[in-house]
């Protein structure tokens, strides 16, 4: 065990203070907003009823959670992100290595993948049910039209970025395309990858959420869409604060991996 | 002078844009022994590098031909040291090994050995982050050396390091090359270094960029580049490159 020096335990706890300091402000913010929010609303300066209360949004999970109908909502949405975030993580990096290795396929996709990914594909919703039919499948679907091409282009974009005296390394030992590959464009990336992921999984949960409001039965963007038609603005705001834990989770997980491998390197 | 290793003749190239084609390199011709250590010299732009690039198959030339006298194995040294972020200093040196499908128990210790005997052993299982500029360039020469290449290319080896730095590396990767008894061809800017390492030094003129002279460089009392600077026949073929390349700026 290393003893160290007067000036480096100082060091230490300097660095321990400030995140004291941004957990405490963070916790601090979260704490002002419910009170607030429970005050403004308990002395009627807000309306409750449009804009409801910290106490009601728990009662009202309290209710969801004993009717079982809380878990029911929650996991058809899981389900339905996290199942799309595969897909669409699967084929962001199949396309993009395709596009890698074939550069004038890139070329010439490019104004299609350019133009696929800035259409608002709400315009297309309707269309969707048509097709697909009103399902979880035209739900999963819309999910995939908004995540997936903007996966292509991050993936595809740091796959360029790659320092090219890596590539003319391994030229130089005769590698050929696939060791190049796996060699230095996947590793020399990782991070890159997982922060389109990172953006992959809040397009997902956008996406999900947009289908459902649209078609759905289940999940928590049917929960706000009943709950708006119902002018139940509890259920609204609960459905919205469970989305905002999950997307935190979310996001948590895919931050996780990357402190692994950070860790690794240190 | 041992067997000749490498015939170099009328080697040109053509650089292609929109609007231009560029001559890069006109009429180029040397020949490379066993065992020579020969630098090049010219002005940054006079297609110094694109001689390396030819001879180590990354660039095809226009005209002319090089050919090798049997069947060699080349290591390629870039001015970048290029060591991968994410794999230890031992992976690094094991990439060469690991593409030509020629990692095995005993080249595995040979470069273990390699990498202990230039002092970097107790570098072995760390990343490249915790080096320093001119550790980090000797260990991409033992990745170089790993392959067991019979001809290294170094590209500006030491551009990239500060002056004290480079000096002592410069020793080191000449010390090395020569105890592993390698064949050389090293591209650089830097007139000293390149009197002070090479056996022959070849002068290229400005782009479209030609040889201009070859120098065998005879040091009276020749021995490691730092000693060499020292040497008083040193500052005559000093002299004579610098007219060579007539800097105006």
């Amino acid at each position: 065990m290393y003893t160290y020096s007067k000036e480096h335990k100082l060091y230490l706890k300097r660095i321990k203070k400030e995140k004291r300091i941004v957990i405490l402000f963070q916790v601090l913010i979260i704490i002002s907003f419910l009170v607030l929010w429970q005050i403004l609303s308990d002395k009627n300066i807000i309306n409750s009823f449009l804009s409801s209360s910290p106490t009601k949004v728990f009662n009202t999970i309290i209710d969801l959670f004993k009717d079982g109908s809380l878990f029911k909502h929650i996991n058809v949405t899981l389900y339905e992100v996290i199942f799309s975030f595969i897909v669409s993580s699967i084929i962001g990096l199949i396309i993009s290595t395709i596009l890698w290795l074939k550069p004038i396929i890139s070329r010439i996709i490019d104004p299609y993948l350019t133009v696929l990914n800035s259409l608002p594909k709400v315009a297309l919703g309707p269309l969707i049910i048509i097709w697909v039919g009103a399902s979880t499948n035209s739900i999963i679907f819309m999910s995939l039209l908004i995540s997936t091409f903007i996966t292509i282009i991050n993936i595809y974009t740091s796959f360029l970025n790659t320092n090219s005296s890596y590539i003319t390394l391994l030229k130089s030992l005769k590698a050929n395309k696939r060791q190049i590959f796996f060699k230095v464009i996947l590793p020399n990336n990782y991070y890159n990858i997982i922060n389109a992921l990172k953006i992959n999984i809040s397009m997902n949960l956008i996406g999900v959420i947009m289908g459902e409001l649209l078609v759905s039965k289940k999940g928590l963007g049917y929960l706000i869409m009943y709950g708006s038609q119902t002018f139940n603005i509890n259920l609204v705001l609960t459905s919205v604060v469970i989305l905002s834990i999950i997307s935190y989770l979310l996001y948590f997980i895919i931050t996780k991996l990357e402190k692994n491998q950070e860790k690794r390197l240190l | 002078m041992s067997n000749k290793l490498l015939s170099v003749k009328n080697l040109e190239k053509y650089f292609h844009d929109k609007t231009s084609e560029t001559k890069a390199l006109d009429n180029i011709t040397f020949d490379l022994y066993e065992q020579e250590f020969i630098s090049i010299v010219g002005p940054s732009g006079c297609g110094k590098s694109t001689i390396l690039s030819i001879l180590s198959y990354l660039e095809d030339p226009s005209n002319g031909e090089f050919k090798y006298s049997k069947d060699i194995t080349i290591g390629y040294m870039l001015q970048d040291d290029s060591l991968f972020e994410w794999r230890t200093i031992l992976d690094n040196c094991l990439i060469g090994l690991e593409i030509n499908n020629n990692l095995n128990k005993e080249t595995k210790a040979y470069v273990i050995n390699l990498l202990k005997t230039y002092g970097l052993g107790d570098f072995i299982n760390k990343y490249p982050s915790s080096l320093s500029g001119g550790m980090r360039q000797r260990v991409a020469l033992i990745r170089t050396l790993a392959i067991n290449p019979d001809i290294l290319l170094l590209d500006e080896p030491m551009s990239k390091l500060d002056y004290q730095s480079r000096l002592a590396i410069s020793d080191d990767i000449y010390k090395i090359i020569k105890k592993e008894g390698k064949t050389a061809i090293m591209v650089t800017h830097d007139i000293s270094e390149a009197i002070s390492m090479s056996d022959k030094v070849i002068v290229i003129s400005k782009r479209p960029g030609k040889i201009k002279n070859i120098y065998n460089i005879n040091l009276s009392d020749k021995s490691t580049p730092i000693n060499n600077r020292k040497s008083k026949d040193f500052n005559k073929y000093f002299d004579k490159i610098w007219r060579d390349l007539d800097v105006h700026l």
